[in-house]
């Protein structure tokens, strides 16, 4: 459950398992296991190509293609030649490099708001821990219960006339980055995280005389890198990933994130290989984030589901 | 812990003697710097988590438009909602979406971890194959699936199924085929987070107890059976729940691929609540609407959260 006591003990199992899972040593030197198994391996990897990759290298094929050769024969496309004028039609004509850089504006500013606001809220209940902790720290996880659905439509209604302000956010980036920032599950998990840092730490650095601010800035945080880490990645795939929300609170097509604007697209008349370019844009960055961080992803999932767990 | 008779004036005593709150002494103390550090988490929440709820809970009982003042109706839009036609065949819908989902979608990721985690080869491999679909952006993916989906005979599911002699089938224009098309998405774009999540609880089951049954004689088929799905039994419980909470809330999809057709075939909950507050304008339904669904999904977390501490106490 905690995130401390865990990776030693799933690492250690975690070797284990690579000398017996289920299935054991002596089982895998069976002739008949070992076919089945190789077989099973076989199978299970073309299905995991196919249905992993096989959209994805379909799309970059199609975003090269003609827009009749993708329709007569959408099988076919791999046997046509490339035309990459589609590419450049899409990221210019359908604006789609323009709401590019919206989704990196969004997930940045989105991300960014996350991490402040949970950091604040995690060291305040971890380490600070004033008397009136408690009610803070049991108001933000009431929200975890809450599903995001009873908020939606009031949410909506505070952007477009915040109370007690009187400002609008309607048509800002900051309608989307702002409410970003409470996402209580990354408090819950950035707290655990902080009191599993021993206090001796904290301690020593008090003693040379460091203020609350400096202990956050100098100790707390460089031995948090991999959960903010984990956090930053999941945060950004997740809100390049945000349709809904971007879609109501921002109505001007020159503020769109990719995410708005490709549903527009394929509503209005382009034609499908400029909308099958601006797919296959859309897909590249998060996928190639994936292919880079992949080991940092997988880690991270992996523990979030213990942590949810 | 108990509180004898004579503790509890000593205590009470002590309490007395307490210095009273001083200032300067709490400001020294780092009073100030936790009110520092909390202005900016209290003004977040406020304004876009504890504000909205409330406001939520408000309006579900008024009848606003924006334009003039609000005002009480009682539970008049509980019961407008209540009596909508289209609500019964909304939760129809949504219910058989979840379990469609439970039903095909759900032992994917555990049959792909339980495999997964045998491979003593290339299992990073086939993890990072399994998660891809999971950081495509689910609008991009929906789009390329609609077209995949082309009820014509050169549609791209169609024809490949068509080399099996097999279709063509309608996928989503008919209104039997629609929501399960809907799951097939779903399980695509799902299956592979949640076999991640399933492959790191595998990594912490017992192997001593495989070999006891070994020694009892019980196959492999035996032992993922008696061992290893008892073991999971908790992760399996909770992304169970979690599953269900997620698919009460499904929008994308029916949204961009039906748009709730055909014949209101995968009209959902929020699709309905979308309608509500942002096709009719009618805020005061949709909150209302709001409001129930989020009393049925709060149950079914709160039923997580007390399960889940359980099992972390233990």
């Amino acid at each position: 459950m905690t995130l401390t006591g865990k990776p030693s003990r799933a690492r250690r199992k975690a070797g284990e398992a690579k000398e017996r899972g289920v299935i054991s040593t002596t089982d895998r030197k069976r002739p008949i296991v070992r076919t089945w198994f190789t077989i099973v391996q076989t199978i299970l990897l073309i299905v995991l190509i196919i249905t992993g990759l096989g959209p994805l290298l379909w799309s970059a094929k199609a975003s090269i293609s003609s827009s009749n050769a993708i329709v007569t024969e959408p099988m076919g496309i791999w046997f046509t030649p490339a035309e990459w004028g589609n590419l450049l039609l899409a990221w210019n004509g359908a604006q789609i490099g323009r709401s590019l850089i919206n989704t990196v504006i969004l997930a940045v500013g989105s991300t960014a708001s996350t991490l402040i606001v949970s950091v604040a809220a995690a060291y305040l209940l971890s380490v600070l821990r004033p008397k009136w902790g408690p009610i803070l720290s049991g108001a933000i996880l009431a929200t975890l219960f809450l599903p995001g659905v009873i908020s939606f439509v009031p949410l909506y209604l505070t952007i477009l006339d915040m109370p007690l302000l009187h400002i609008g956010l309607q048509d800002t980036f900051w309608a989307v980055w702002l409410p970003a920032g409470a996402s209580a599950f990354n408090v819950v998990v950035l707290k655990r995280f902080f009191d599993s840092i021993p206090r001796e730490y904290m301690e020593a650095a008090k003693i040379d005389g460091a203020g609350p601010i400096r202990i956050l800035t100098m100790v707390v945080l460089p031995l948090s890198r991999p959960i903010l880490g984990v956090i930053v990645l999941l945060s950004v795939v997740g809100s390049w990933k945000e349709f809904l929300w971007p879609m109501l609170v921002l109505s001007n097509p020159e503020l769109q994130p990719v995410s708005v604007m490709l549903p527009k697209l394929a509503a209005g008349n382009s034609p499908l290989s400029v909308q099958m370019a601006a797919v296959f844009l859309s897909i590249l960055v998060p996928v190639v984030i994936f292919a880079i961080f992949q080991k940092q992803f997988l880690r991270g999932v992996g523990s979030a589901g213990g942590i949810k767990g | 812990m108990s509180a004898t008779p004579e503790a509890a004036p000593a205590a009470r005593a002590r309490r007395r003697a307490r210095p009273r709150v001083n200032l300067t002494r709490w400001a020294k103390g780092g009073g100030l710097h936790a009110v520092l550090f909390a202005v900016p988490v209290v003004v977040v929440y406020l304004y876009f988590s504890w504000g909205p709820v409330v406001q939520g809970l408000v309006f579900s009982f008024q009848k606003t438009n924006l334009i003039r003042p609000a005002e009480w109706v009682g539970w008049s839009n509980f019961e407008y909602v209540l009596g909508d036609p289209g609500l019964v065949q909304a939760s129809l819908n949504t219910a058989y979406f979840a379990l469609l989902a439970l039903v095909f979608g759900f032992p994917i990721p555990i049959i792909l971890a339980v495999l997964v985690t045998e491979l003593r080869k290339y299992d990073t491999l086939y993890n990072a194959l399994a998660y891809l679909p999971a950081v495509i952006p689910p609008v991009a993916a929906i789009l390329l699936w609609k077209f995949f989906y082309d009820p014509d005979s050169t549609g791209l599911f169609n024809s490949v199924l068509g080399w099996f002699g097999l279709g063509p089938y309608p996928w989503l224009n008919d209104s039997s085929s629609a929501m399960p098309s809907i799951v097939l998405y779903a399980t695509w774009a799902g299956a592979g987070s949640t076999a991640i999540i399933y492959i790191a609880a595998l990594a912490t089951v017992r192997t001593e107890l495989y070999e006891a049954a070994e020694i009892d004689g019980a196959g492999i088929w035996r032992r993922i059976w008696h061992i290893t799905l008892p073991q999971l039994r908790g992760v399996i419980f909770v992304m169970m729940l979690l599953q269900l909470i997620g698919t009460f809330q499904i929008f994308s999809e029916p949204f961009l691929f039906t748009g709730g057709g055909p014949n209101n075939a995968t009209q959902t909950i929020l699709l309905k609540i979308y309608n509500y507050a942002f096709v009719n304008g009618d805020f005061g339904a949709a909150t209302a609407l709001s409001v129930l669904l989020a009393l049925a999904l709060g149950l079914l977390s709160a039923v997580y959260y007390f399960v889940t501490r359980k099992w972390s106490a233990a």
